[in-house]
């Protein structure tokens, strides 16, 4: 491709003078063998990730006589929301029947309070990892760093006996604390990189003039550091609306999130199982983040990358 | 630091020992407060919690973690049930083709993308929306498709395919490749974005120079690219693996450890016995080797990047 290039920027030299001579790269044909690989291949593995997308949907719009019928590439006879109604409101899941609507709400507000505390922890560690570094921080972020990479199994036990002194264990409150702590490690990474990539000018020109920590970090940091914000949103958002394990263990079976209650939907269903309605139901705890993902694009990129960027 | 200190000793008496205390505890207060969090979270979890369970785990506390020490017991118990060894070997069969195929295929489809093509952003998008998904919608999601009466083996039979068979996640052997399936739907396309990032990161003067010494595209990519990659390798190492020896939600939505218990994982075995099974000691135990496992991982990798510094860069 380059070799193309390296003659096309050459061209001009030999053909000055006649005015007829082409110019530019030479018009390359579309359908190469190469290319219909490279495309066949993309569109093969396309096919892979899109067909359970679409089995979900299709699935969730069809009646059980239809679903019993046995085709599960076949689009639905009418577009039918009952299950989706169902799913929503009066499918049981577990101990109560009221659909995944609770388990919704328990999702958000597991989710809203758990974003914005772990966030502006996380935010407060990485400013004073770059900018107040004390004896001994760079220690602690090691440690944080290296605990991110252990089991949650190592921890849940000696959790549930602190949750449980703290008398917070079976309770919201419970769930928002180990969001918090596991969020930490990641997102202090972060915002610790994103701090230190400021122009340390602005710091010491704030700390000249007399501003102290939580001024500076109010008044310049915060203002500057919209784009991580952003990032650190869209992972904690998805991240902690997908999550299964803490929900199960700390929440309390009141406050089971939607994820929890959508596997009891599903699998410990009792009678005969009602595909649509499981269907329906996954494609409603999955929403959030599929419209996280879809809204925000590129930026979610650099949020999933955010991890495997080394500070 | 350091010198402040010794000249406040030779000051000698009181005063002194109140300056170096000022200057190790009040020196950057606020920051030290704000960072209060971090620390107790890194002492307590981090720290407090890893030995907690590792302590427990020495002792036979079944419904309370109040038992007495008894060495090595709940480990040799745990060596000795099947449940736990048919976890550990499907973490292992479950991992190794997991590790091999996510990055093999997340390579590829890098490659791929990396052909200066068309709709670049379309694949892109299609390629990793299942990452945005919970392991609980994944699982469920398999869990109907494989669905061996009404999902792809029922229709391919209705459509007169009679003899066309796919149940795996309904049979023992198969029930490995049927996690698989989901697993990598889920986790392909994070590899190949990173790998992407890795691709473009590699400059252009080294392919101009691979193209005038004649070497074929497949070779620049095995030889010089791959290579010159190591870092973004070494993290897509690190978090596939550490995210498989904490395999958990997939499992519990697609097979539940069935058929019987061929698709349990270690995740599962320790969550059964802290939570259901009133056997706080070996689940403890359980938890104690994924640590080790994480460590054994781990450590070589933290030696190559913090250790080798001297070595490279």
């Amino acid at each position: 491709m380059s070799q193309t290039a390296i003659m096309a920027g050459a061209a001009p030299e030999t053909g000055t003078g006649t005015a007829v001579e082409p110019r530019g790269p030479r018009p390359k044909p579309f359908f190469t063998p190469r290319k219909i690989i490279i495309y066949s291949v993309l569109i093969l593995f396309s096919f892979y990730f899109l067909f359970p997308l679409y089995v979900m949907i299709a699935t969730s719009f069809k009646t059980m006589p239809e679903i019993r019928f046995g085709n599960i590439f076949a689009l639905p006879q009418q577009i039918n929301f009952d299950a989706w109604v169902r799913a929503w409101t009066s499918v049981c899941t577990g101990l109560t029947c009221e659909g995944l609507s609770p388990g919704f709400w328990n999702s958000v507000k597991i989710t809203i309070p758990s974003t914005i505390v772990s966030i502006f922890i996380a935010a407060v560690n990485g400013y004073a990892l770059v900018n107040w570094r004390f004896k001994g921080s760079e220690i602690f972020f090691a440690i944080l760093i290296f605990g991110s990479f252990i089991p949650y199994q190592v921890f849940l036990y000696p959790l549930v006996m602190i949750t449980r002194e703290l008398r917070i264990f079976g309770t919201l409150q419970a769930v928002i604390l180990v969001h918090t702590i596991f969020g930490m490690p990641i997102l202090t990474l972060l915002f610790r990189n994103y701090f230190a990539s400021l122009p340390q000018e602005l710091f010491k020109a704030a700390r000249v003039d007399g501003a102290g920590f939580w001024r500076i970090f109010f008044e310049i940091m915060l203002p500057m550091s919209l784009p991580i914000f952003v990032v650190a949103l869209i992972l904690q958002v998805t991240g902690i609306w997908n999550d299964f394990l803490f929900g199960v263990v700390f929440a309390g079976t009141q406050n089971y999130p939607m994820t929890v209650q959508l596997n009891n939907i599903v699998n410990s269903a009792q009678g005969s199982p009602e595909y649509n309605v499981n269907m329906a139901a996954t494609v409603l705890t999955g929403l959030v983040p599929l419209i996280i993902y879809f809204v925000s694009g590129k930026l979610f990129v650099r949020g999933v990358a955010a991890g495997a960027v080394k500070g | 630091m350091a010198d402040t200190a010794v000249y406040k000793e030779e000051g000698a008496g009181i005063a002194g020992q109140r300056g170096f205390l000022r200057k190790t505890f009040l020196h950057n207060m606020p920051a030290k407060i704000a960072a209060l969090p971090m620390v107790a979270t890194v002492l307590v979890v981090f720290v407090g919690c890893t030995l907690w369970t590792v302590y427990y785990s020495f002792t036979n506390s079944r419904l309370l973690p109040t038992g007495k020490f008894v060495g090595f017991e709940q480990y040799e118990r745990l060596f000795a049930t099947s449940r736990w060894n048919i976890s550990v070997t499907n973490l292992i069969s479950y991992g190794a083709m997991s590790l091999v195929l996510t990055l093999t295929l997340g390579f590829l489809l890098a490659v791929l993308m990396d052909q200066k093509i068309r709709f670049e952003s379309a694949f892109r998008t299609i390629m990793l929306y299942p990452f945005a998904l919970s392991f609980i919608v994944t699982g469920l999601v398999w869990q109907w498709i494989m669905n061996p009466t009404l999902g792809l083996q029922g229709t391919f039979r209705n459509l007169g395919w009679t003899g066309f068979t796919f149940d795996w996640i309904a049979n023992p052997r198969m029930v490995l490749f049927a996690l698989l399936i989901a697993g990598l739907w889920q986790g392909v396309g994070f590899c190949m974005v990173l790998m992407l990032a890795g691709l473009r990161g590699v400059d252009d003067e080294i392919w101009k120079a691979a193209r005038i010494d004649g070497i074929p595209t497949w070779r620049t990519y095995v030889s010089i690219v791959l290579p010159m990659m190591r870092g973004v390798l070494v993290t897509a190492v690190v978090l596939i693996g550490s995210g498989i020896v904490r395999l958990y939600d997939l499992v519990v939505a697609l097979t539940n450890g069935g058929p019987g218990i061929s698709s349990e994982v270690p995740a599962k075995y320790v969550y059964n016995y802290m939570f259901s099974g009133g056997n706080i000691g070996q689940g403890l135990a359980a938890a104690t080797m994924m640590l080790l496992t994480v460590i054994i991982i781990m450590v070589p990798w933290a030696y190559l990047e913090f250790g080798g510094k001297g070595r490279r860069s």
